[in-house]
Protein backbone atom coordinates (compact mmCIF):
# COMPACT_ATOMS: atom_id res chain seq x y z
CA UNK A 1 0.00 0.00 0.00
CA UNK A 2 1.00 3.55 -0.83
CA UNK A 3 2.31 5.76 2.10
CA UNK A 4 0.44 8.87 2.67
CA UNK A 5 0.95 11.50 5.20
CA UNK A 6 -2.62 12.28 4.77
CA UNK A 7 -3.81 11.12 8.45
CA UNK A 8 -1.03 12.73 9.91
CA UNK A 9 -2.51 16.42 8.49
CA UNK A 10 -6.03 15.71 8.32
CA UNK A 11 -6.43 14.13 12.00
CA UNK A 12 -6.33 17.42 13.92
CA UNK A 13 -7.82 19.47 10.59
CA UNK A 14 -11.47 17.21 11.79
CA UNK A 15 -10.62 17.34 15.32
CA UNK A 16 -10.10 21.24 15.16
CA UNK A 17 -12.78 22.12 13.18
CA UNK A 18 -15.01 19.74 15.91
CA UNK A 19 -13.42 22.09 18.28
CA UNK A 20 -13.68 25.49 16.13
CA UNK A 21 -17.48 24.92 15.45
CA UNK A 22 -18.47 23.92 18.91
CA UNK A 23 -16.61 27.05 20.73
CA UNK A 24 -14.90 29.56 18.91
CA UNK A 25 -18.52 31.03 18.69
CA UNK A 26 -19.26 31.28 22.53
CA UNK A 27 -15.72 32.47 23.14
CA UNK A 28 -16.00 35.47 20.32
CA UNK A 29 -19.65 36.13 21.63
CA UNK A 30 -17.95 36.09 24.76
CA UNK A 31 -15.18 38.94 24.36
CA UNK A 32 -18.05 40.46 22.54
CA UNK A 33 -20.33 41.30 24.85
CA UNK A 34 -18.06 41.40 27.91
CA UNK A 35 -14.34 41.50 27.74
CA UNK A 36 -14.11 42.72 31.32
CA UNK A 37 -15.82 39.75 32.69
CA UNK A 38 -12.78 37.33 31.69
CA UNK A 39 -10.58 39.22 34.96
CA UNK A 40 -6.66 38.93 35.30
CA UNK A 41 -7.76 36.43 38.03
CA UNK A 42 -10.14 33.99 36.92
CA UNK A 43 -7.63 34.02 33.59
CA UNK A 44 -4.75 33.46 35.50
CA UNK A 45 -5.48 30.72 37.55
CA UNK A 46 -6.83 28.65 34.69
CA UNK A 47 -3.65 29.50 33.15
CA UNK A 48 -1.67 28.86 36.30
CA UNK A 49 -2.75 25.56 36.57
CA UNK A 50 -1.24 22.50 34.11
CA UNK A 51 -4.23 20.85 33.29
CA UNK A 52 -5.05 24.42 32.45
CA UNK A 53 -2.37 24.98 30.30
CA UNK A 54 -2.35 21.57 28.45
CA UNK A 55 -5.95 23.08 27.55
CA UNK A 56 -5.52 26.02 26.22
CA UNK A 57 -2.40 24.45 24.58
CA UNK A 58 -4.23 22.12 22.75
CA UNK A 59 -7.30 24.61 21.55
CA UNK A 60 -5.14 27.22 20.39
CA UNK A 61 -3.08 24.50 18.28
CA UNK A 62 -5.92 22.71 16.94
CA UNK A 63 -7.84 25.68 15.88
CA UNK A 64 -4.64 27.16 14.42
CA UNK A 65 -3.58 23.66 12.35
CA UNK A 66 -7.63 23.73 11.18
CA UNK A 67 -7.65 26.88 9.87
CA UNK A 68 -3.82 26.29 8.26
CA UNK A 69 -5.52 23.01 6.33
CA UNK A 70 -8.00 25.11 5.21
CA UNK A 71 -6.26 28.01 3.88
CA UNK A 72 -3.53 25.43 1.89
CA UNK A 73 -7.14 23.86 0.26
CA UNK A 74 -8.62 27.37 -0.42
CA UNK A 75 -5.19 28.27 -1.99
CA UNK A 76 -5.00 25.79 -4.17
CA UNK A 77 -8.95 25.95 -5.76
CA UNK A 78 -8.20 29.36 -5.92
CA UNK A 79 -4.95 28.55 -8.29
CA UNK A 80 -2.24 28.47 -6.21
CA UNK A 81 -0.25 24.98 -7.31
CA UNK A 82 2.95 24.89 -5.23
CA UNK A 83 1.06 23.20 -2.95
CA UNK A 84 4.46 21.67 -1.15
CA UNK A 85 5.79 25.16 -0.44
CA UNK A 86 2.18 26.72 1.09
CA UNK A 87 1.76 23.52 3.72
CA UNK A 88 5.56 23.78 4.39
CA UNK A 89 4.87 27.59 5.20
CA UNK A 90 1.48 27.33 6.78
CA UNK A 91 1.60 24.49 9.06
CA UNK A 92 5.37 25.82 10.44
CA UNK A 93 3.20 29.13 11.02
CA UNK A 94 0.93 26.86 13.05
CA UNK A 95 3.72 24.73 14.69
CA UNK A 96 5.64 28.12 15.30
CA UNK A 97 2.97 30.46 17.01
CA UNK A 98 1.58 26.71 19.18
CA UNK A 99 4.98 27.23 20.13
CA UNK A 100 4.84 30.95 21.34
CA UNK A 101 1.57 30.11 23.28
CA UNK A 102 3.65 27.35 25.16
CA UNK A 103 6.49 29.48 25.71
CA UNK A 104 3.92 32.42 27.74
CA UNK A 105 1.74 29.65 29.23
CA UNK A 106 5.18 28.33 30.59
CA UNK A 107 5.98 31.95 31.74
CA UNK A 108 2.48 32.26 33.80
CA UNK B 1 -2.88 8.03 -15.25
CA UNK B 2 -0.40 9.37 -17.71
CA UNK B 3 2.79 10.89 -15.32
CA UNK B 4 1.94 14.74 -16.45
CA UNK B 5 -1.94 15.18 -16.62
CA UNK B 6 -2.87 17.90 -18.38
CA UNK B 7 -3.86 20.75 -16.22
CA UNK B 8 -6.59 22.94 -17.91
CA UNK B 9 -6.24 26.24 -16.87
CA UNK B 10 -8.67 27.66 -14.86
CA UNK B 11 -8.85 31.16 -12.80
CA UNK B 12 -10.54 31.14 -9.49
CA UNK B 13 -13.06 34.04 -10.76
CA UNK B 14 -14.20 32.10 -13.67
CA UNK B 15 -15.68 29.25 -11.35
CA UNK B 16 -16.11 31.04 -8.22
CA UNK B 17 -18.88 32.74 -9.54
CA UNK B 18 -20.44 30.35 -11.42
CA UNK B 19 -22.82 28.88 -9.15
CA UNK B 20 -24.37 30.22 -5.97
CA UNK B 21 -22.84 26.74 -3.95
CA UNK B 22 -19.48 27.38 -4.91
CA UNK B 23 -19.59 30.88 -3.14
CA UNK B 24 -21.05 29.18 -0.25
CA UNK B 25 -18.44 26.91 -0.67
CA UNK B 26 -15.82 29.97 -0.66
CA UNK B 27 -17.26 31.39 2.50
CA UNK B 28 -17.37 28.39 4.50
CA UNK B 29 -13.50 28.13 3.59
CA UNK B 30 -12.64 31.74 4.48
CA UNK B 31 -14.05 31.35 7.57
CA UNK B 32 -10.63 29.81 8.56
CA UNK B 33 -9.08 33.38 8.25
CA UNK B 34 -10.86 35.15 10.91
CA UNK B 35 -11.01 32.25 13.45
CA UNK B 36 -6.80 32.03 13.08
CA UNK B 37 -7.10 35.96 13.10
CA UNK B 38 -8.77 35.48 16.56
CA UNK B 39 -7.01 32.84 17.74
CA UNK B 40 -3.59 34.46 16.95
CA UNK B 41 -6.06 37.95 19.01
CA UNK B 42 -5.90 35.05 21.86
CA UNK B 43 -2.33 33.82 21.58
CA UNK B 44 -1.37 37.59 21.71
CA UNK B 45 -3.67 37.66 24.72
CA UNK B 46 -1.65 35.01 26.67
CA UNK B 47 1.64 37.02 26.45
CA UNK B 48 -0.07 40.13 27.89
CA UNK B 49 -1.74 37.87 30.62
CA UNK B 50 1.86 36.59 31.34
CA UNK B 51 3.06 40.06 31.53
CA UNK B 52 1.69 41.18 34.75
CA UNK B 53 -2.46 42.49 35.10
CA UNK B 54 -1.39 45.59 33.87
CA UNK B 55 -0.88 44.28 30.08
CA UNK B 56 -3.89 41.90 30.71
CA UNK B 57 -5.90 45.13 31.48
CA UNK B 58 -4.34 46.84 28.65
CA UNK B 59 -5.03 44.06 26.44
CA UNK B 60 -8.48 43.98 27.37
CA UNK B 61 -8.65 47.53 26.27
CA UNK B 62 -7.80 46.66 22.63
CA UNK B 63 -10.54 44.30 23.14
CA UNK B 64 -13.05 46.90 23.35
CA UNK B 65 -11.67 49.33 20.20
CA UNK B 66 -14.15 49.91 17.76
CA UNK B 67 -12.46 48.05 15.19
CA UNK B 68 -12.00 45.04 17.64
CA UNK B 69 -15.75 45.28 18.41
CA UNK B 70 -16.36 44.79 14.24
CA UNK B 71 -13.90 42.07 14.04
CA UNK B 72 -15.43 40.32 16.47
CA UNK B 73 -18.25 40.78 14.93
CA UNK B 74 -17.72 39.51 11.75
CA UNK B 75 -15.72 36.71 13.05
CA UNK B 76 -18.55 35.47 15.05
CA UNK B 77 -20.91 35.15 12.11
CA UNK B 78 -18.11 33.65 10.10
CA UNK B 79 -17.73 30.92 13.27
CA UNK B 80 -21.55 30.49 13.46
CA UNK B 81 -21.48 29.69 9.30
CA UNK B 82 -18.65 27.56 9.93
CA UNK B 83 -20.42 25.41 12.92
CA UNK B 84 -23.31 25.02 11.34
CA UNK B 85 -21.71 23.78 7.83
CA UNK B 86 -19.35 21.26 9.98
CA UNK B 87 -22.32 20.09 11.96
CA UNK B 88 -24.43 19.71 8.87
CA UNK B 89 -21.90 17.03 7.34
CA UNK B 90 -21.48 15.23 10.46
CA UNK B 91 -24.09 12.83 9.06
CA UNK B 92 -22.25 12.35 6.00
CA UNK B 93 -18.48 12.00 7.96
CA UNK B 94 -20.12 9.65 10.60
CA UNK B 95 -22.76 7.86 9.32
CA UNK B 96 -24.64 5.70 12.21
CA UNK B 97 -26.08 2.65 12.56
CA UNK B 98 -27.93 1.15 15.26
CA UNK B 99 -28.50 -2.99 14.69
CA UNK B 100 -30.79 -2.94 11.06
CA UNK B 101 -31.67 0.77 11.30
CA UNK B 102 -29.53 3.50 9.64
CA UNK B 103 -30.19 6.59 11.91
CA UNK B 104 -31.35 9.26 9.86
CA UNK B 105 -29.03 12.45 8.94
CA UNK B 106 -30.83 14.99 10.91
CA UNK B 107 -30.49 13.19 13.98
CA UNK B 108 -27.32 13.11 14.17
CA UNK B 109 -27.09 16.94 13.00
CA UNK B 110 -29.91 17.69 15.34
CA UNK B 111 -28.13 16.11 18.11
CA UNK B 112 -25.03 17.94 16.93
CA UNK B 113 -26.89 21.27 17.32
CA UNK B 114 -28.30 20.79 20.99
CA UNK B 115 -24.39 19.87 22.15
CA UNK B 116 -23.80 23.22 20.86
CA UNK B 117 -26.45 24.83 22.14
CA UNK B 118 -25.96 23.42 25.34
CA UNK B 119 -22.25 24.22 25.71
CA UNK B 120 -22.60 27.65 24.94
CA UNK B 121 -25.18 28.00 26.92
CA UNK B 122 -22.82 26.63 29.83
CA UNK B 123 -20.06 29.08 29.44
CA UNK B 124 -22.24 31.69 28.95
CA UNK B 125 -23.86 30.84 32.23
CA UNK B 126 -20.98 30.32 33.97
CA UNK B 127 -18.94 33.03 32.90
CA UNK B 128 -21.27 36.44 32.42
Amino acid sequence: MARSNKPIVWGPFAAGGTLTAFLTPVLVLLMLLQPSGVSYESMHALAAHWAGKMLLAAVIFLSLWSAAHRMRITAYDLGLRADALVAALLYAATLACTGAAIYHLLRI
Amino acid sequence: MSPRPYVRPISAREWVFRHPRYVRYMVREFSCLFIAGWTLLMVWGLKQLADGPAAWAAFLELVKTPASVAFHGVTLAFAAYHSVTWFNLTPKALPLQVGERVVPDWVIAGAHYAAWAALSLIILLWTL
